[in-house]
């Protein structure tokens, strides 16, 4: 069994025929993890133990026919927290934190019969493009292992696409579901703000932040946030609004669906080989009976400067926290309590972690507030009316999702401010609060994966869903599977 | 222009020590991030309101009662990195092991 052939339903109808166990289909998943991971290192915590132990238990109990999800191993990104398994946040402060409560998503996959197989790696405390900023290792791309799998979620991506498992979870604070799902050929949709708990997932950009699902087809990620979504009394921000079954917005026809395509996310920086895919997507979703407009979206140029000043100012407020007192590392050979704190701090966190809460910390200080917080708020206002005017008489927004395909790794790691540009296509999403999801768009000429964005309404993913599967219906890059090429170490 | 002192302040705020070469490479870093920011400044935001959060809620109450989720005090204190008697333990606020301190 391998689940680069497979999909839930199919899993779902085997398992409840006896044909295969929940055993097995864990079993397989530490197989592709023996096999692939000592490359990939899209694992930080493997859930051996107690993922067998659940699947045994489960394969007892019997399979429910009327749930698709029971018995499927799923892997979290390490910063949802996990009852009894590590979980690190891709940091050294983290490394021996093992929380005593399950995130809201956790216990509601966990309540549908899925099996916890493990924590994904990820850009330290998810502030990263490439999974490079992990205190632990950096995560290679399965396509084509000299080169990163995207970030912050990139350990999910790469563990995904490589076919370790056939979900995986991740956030997105301004792109780290989307970037990593595109660079590794796979399906991945950060959902509406507040349409998913944030409860249990380690806070970066709390405005910003969303959970989401990464699946190598578009209808297991139906499967999975239909699973995850809705009000949580434990996250004041999670929305009210039923949350649909958005499996039934699979295989619809998308004839006369309304695609807008800005201008500017097609402009200088995007390289071409990526601009051409995603045309290429663009005629086929209007051969599919879609009506395509071209918009402008003026205020996009703003959104990295904006971001970066609002989510490194929510970032260097919620790492307040992390002190050395009750959880996380704390620095030895230390004088007094204010040593505790400073000591733990700098030893704990790795450079780009530091630079972002520097970064939040100027914005926020006495003299600079009204010049760059109060400004970039303002700023973020302008772009979500630009989003808001767009989305009023269209489905959908549609462009590529990343600039480019997956760079080297070490390429762009010592200079910050290049990485942060490679986010200029997905954070304004995150802005806006909108759903935006990646679909595979085919490949470049180095047989690197390309992804072509969907951005809906607020509470809209069932556009996103109607369009991507109707896309990859008709283009099938799904049944392309990574070449584990290069890497020689 | 961000200065070196600047950046020291910073750092003293956000309880973060660096050395002088990490200094350096923070403050020639840090200014041009802040420099890539300044380009807001060129957007006219004259009567914008600042977004600062994206839901529909202005605000959440709820009743002020305790709320048992079954974490006992021995989870709590499980990855406490050092205790005592069932307490957090900490060095002493005031530091008495220096003549000059």
């Amino acid at each position: 069994m391998s689940y680069l052939e497979m999909d839930i339903e199919t899993l779902h109808e085997q398992l409840v025929a006896g044909k295969i166990s929940s055993s097995d289909l864990v079993e397989s998943s530490l197989d592709a993890i023996e096999a692939h991971d000592s490359d990939l290192n899209a694992f930080v915590t493997v859930n051996d133990q107690k993922a067998l132990a659940a699947a045994v238990a489960l394969d007892k109990q019997g399979i429910d026919p009327d749930n698709k999800l029971a018995g499927i191993p799923i892997a979290y990104k390490d910063n949802i927290v996990t009852k009894g398994v590590r979980t690190t946040a891709g940091s050294h402060m983290l490394d021996n934190f093992e929380p005593v409560y399950d995130a809201t998503v956790v216990e509601k996959l966990e309540n549908s019969g899925m099996i916890n197989l493990g924590k994904t790696n990820m850009d330290e405390f998810a502030m990263g493009s490439s999974t490079e900023t992990s205190y632990f290792k950096p995560t290679r791309n399965p396509w084509d292992l000299d080169r990163v799998p995207g970030g912050s979620s990139g350990g999910s991506a790469a563990a995904v696409a490589a076919g370790e498992v056939i979900a995986a979870l991740g956030s997105d604070t301004g792109g780290s579901i989307r970037q990593p799902a595109a660079y590794n050929g796979i399906f991945g949709i950060k959902p509406t703000y507040g349409r998913v708990s944030r409860w249990g997932l380690i806070a970066f950009g709390s405005s910003f932040d969303q959970i989401g699902v990464m699946t190598r087809r578009v209808k297991d990620s139906a499967y999975i946030l239909s699973a995850i979504s809705g009000h949580d009394e434990k996250d004041s921000t999670s929305s009210k609004q039923a949350a649909p079954d958005f499996t039934q917005f699979i295989s619809q026809d998308i004839k006369g669906l309304r695609i807008a395509v800005p201008d500017e996310f097609f402009g200088e920086g995007i390289d071409e080989e990526v601009k051409t895919q995603v045309e290429k997507g663009l005629q086929q979703l209007e051969q599919l009976g879609a009506v395509i407009d071209h918009v402008q979206l003026p205020y996009t140029k703003y959104c990295v400067p904006a971001y970066y000043v609002l989510a490194s100012s929510e970032a260097s407020s919620n790492l307040q926290r992390f002190d050395g007192i009750r959880y996380g590392f704390r620095a030895e050979d230390v004088k007094n309590l204010d040593d505790v704190y400073v000591k733990s701090r700098s030893e704990g966190f790795g450079p780009e972690v530091k630079r972002r809460i520097m970064l939040g910390t100027f914005a926020l200080s006495a003299g600079y507030y009204d010049a760059y917080f109060n400004k970039a708020a303002q700023v973020r206002t302008l772009i979500k009316q630009d989003f808001e005017k767009v989305l009023a008489d269209h489905d959908l927004i549609i462009g590529p999702t990343s600039p480019d395909t997956a760079f080297k790794l070490g390429e762009n790691i010592s200079d910050p401010l290049k990485l942060y540009f490679k986010d200029v296509l997905t954070i304004s999403a995150n802005m806006a609060g909108v759903p935006a999801a990646s679909v595979p768009a085919g490949f470049d000429s180095h047989g690197l994966p390309v992804g072509m964005q969907m951005i809906a309404k607020r509470f809209d993913e069932g556009s996103i869903f109607k369009a991507a599967s109707a896309f990859e219906a008709a283009t099938e890059y799904y049944k392309e599977q990574p070449t584990f090429k290069g890497g020689a170490h | 222009m961000i200065s070196k002192d600047q950046v020291a302040h910073v750092a003293s705020l956000a309880r973060l020590s660096f050395n002088d070469a990490e200094l350096n490479q923070f403050t020639d870093q840090l200014d041009q991030i802040i420099e890539m920011e300044d380009e807001l400044s060129q957007v006219d935001t004259t009567g914008v309101k600042p977004t600062t959060q994206i839901t529909d809620e202005i605000n959440v109450f709820r009743e002020d009662v305790p709320v048992d989720d079954g974490i006992s005090r021995d989870d709590l204190l499980k990855n406490v990195p050092e205790t005592k008697d069932g307490l957090i333990k900490v060095p002493s606020i005031i530091d008495k092991g220096e003549a000059d301190a």
